[in-house]
């Protein structure tokens, strides 16, 4: 059990409230935990939150609200309209703009002393440990794999803490990783599952307030982290699901195996995180795919193809491609004899990137028939050839 | 002796949607055998060709992930609760 923490802020870089900030703050200065001390910690505090999405939205704006100094955002992101079921700091009129710039110009809104820093650009190897030096703690609210181990490497190697949150459906995971106290992201999963095992949000979908919740614990356990005391998630991992409204506490302990901050660290730089994520497949066969028009003209012709939608059966419902046989992503290697291998097979999804994995899992499990990608998938065909189909 | 296993969002995909499952199973190795004999589909999920947990799943027996207590030979008792927690990645692009 981690125990009551120091400050992150050291006592030279703290200024006086004004009064102004003394009515603003008044409900954490009655606090005797919080008090004008750790008002002012707040103040002097620098907090990069990474990517302003579902968790980035309440985390941004709860700091904001709660007096932190400085507030960078990294993210190269726009706008979209299927956001706005959970990235509450945005709002119609902002589709389409850069995030960090609606991001900023909202969170200047509630807090006009407030100074943010936008970062429109990807993090990468090569920005990243410039970029994350500047800031006391770092807060993560990324969607994908090799931001994920991007950003808890750099805060190893860099001695900050990296506040962590996850979600995807209905669940969610929060801890606080700091290598000097306790585990790092790396001493839990030393490395990710392979593309298209599991789907992400935007394939498998979120319930929108369940990055909410996470997002705001996040929020919760930086301020403490600046403020100093009480009791850190550092060493535990919350895990809370939304829809059977349970949540747990586990214990996290630091590996000795760790490759990163073991005793024998085997990682001591940044690496290449998309490669290492699987995501390059360097001397791989290419994978030939089909258009939406193709794939309509060979369908007319009957010219002997099978199309092989991978999708979830739920999602069926949602845009039903009726030439299809339904075998979801899970079941492929399995089932791969209900195929025949002298005929082209097109595997289909809903952007074009889940069955790209399908195809590379069936060569693995050893399919050697021809296999076709249909590219940009079915919201491809739903704008070129069926607008009857939802785009979803 | 009966265990709970609770299954994660992520998983249940592969079992029928069901979040909580009641096995029989005196260790974590005994109830992850009869996890993926009811689900074959889960198999490749959980577990890599030699039969090992795979790097982006931990188990956990009450609040204590077995890895560095004997992994597949931690013993289980009359009502434990076992979760699994894989790797999720949910949230902005960043
Ligand atoms: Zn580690």
């Amino acid at each position: 059990m981690a125990e009551p923490r120091e400050s992150l802020i050291s006592d030279d870089r703290l200024t006086d409230l004004t009064p102004d900030e003394l009515t603003r703050f008044s409900r954490h200065l009655l606090l005797p935990e919080v008090g004008a001390l750790g008002q002012k910690r707040l103040k002097a505090a620098k907090v990069l939150i990474v990517g302003a999405g579902g968790l980035g939205s309440p985390l941004a704006l709860y700091l904001a609200a709660a007096g932190v100094g400085t507030i960078g955002i990294v993210d190269y992101d726009l706008v979209e309209a299927s956001n706005l079921q959970r990235q509450v700091i945005f709002q119609s009129r902002d589709i389409l703009r850069p995030k960090v710039a609606a991001a900023s110009e909202r969170l200047k809104a509630l807090n006009p002393n407030l100074s943010v820093v936008s970062h429109h650009f990807r993090l990468t190897s090569r920005n990243a440990l410039d970029l994350i030096r500047a800031y006391d703690v770092v807060a993560d609210g990324t969607d994908n794999y090799p931001t994920r181990y991007l950003v808890a490497d750099a805060c190893v190697f860099l001695g900050k803490p990296n506040v962590y949150a996850s979600v995807f459906q209905f669940e969610g995971q929060a801890t606080v990783f700091d290598a000097r106290h306790g585990p790092c992201y790396r001493c839990l999963y030393p490395s990710p599952p392979p593309p298209g095992l599991v789907p992400s949000c935007g394939e498998g979908g979120v319930m929108g307030v369940l990055p909410g919740i996470l997002g705001t614990v996040q929020a919760s356990e930086t301020i403490k982290l600046i403020v100093g005391g009480g009791r850190s998630l550092i060493g535990r991992l919350w895990l809370y699901d939304a829809w059977l409204a349970r949540s747990l506490e586990v214990r996290l302990e630091k590996n000795p195996a760790c490759p990163v901050c073991g005793e024998r660290p085997l990682i001591t730089e940044l690496v290449d995180y998309e490669s290492f994520c699987g995501l390059k497949n360097e001397g791989e066969e290419p994978i030939p795919s089909i258009t939406a028009r193709e794939l309509k003209e060979r369908l007319e012709r009957r010219d002997g193809i099978q199309v092989v939608d991978i999708r979830e059966p739920h999602e069926m419902s949602l845009s039903k491609f009726s030439e299809a046989v339904a075998i979801p992503f899970g079941q492929l290697a399995r089932r791969q004899n209900e195929f025949d291998p002298g005929k082209d097979l097109v595997f289909i999804c809903k952007i074009g990137q889940r069955s790209l994995y399908a195809i590379r899992a069936l060569r693995e499990a050893g399919y050697a028939g021809p296999m076709f990608n249909l590219q940009d998938g079915l919201n491809a065909w739903a704008r070129e050839v069926d607008p009857s189909l939802s785009v979803y | 002796m009966p265990v709970t296993l609770f299954i994660p969002t992520a998983l249940r995909g592969f079992t029928e949607r069901n979040a909580e499952l009641s096995l029989e199973a005196a260790t974590v190795g005994e109830l992850i055998s009869a996890l993926t004999q009811k689900y074959p589909d889960l198999r490749t999920h959980l577990l890599d060709e030699k039969g090992e947990l795979r790097p982006f799943v931990n188990v956990f027996v009450g609040e204590i992930n077995i890895q560095s207590r004997g992994g597949f030979a931690f013993p289980l008792k009359d009502g434990d609760v076992v979760t699994l927690i894989p790797a999720i990645a949910g949230g902005a692009r960043g």
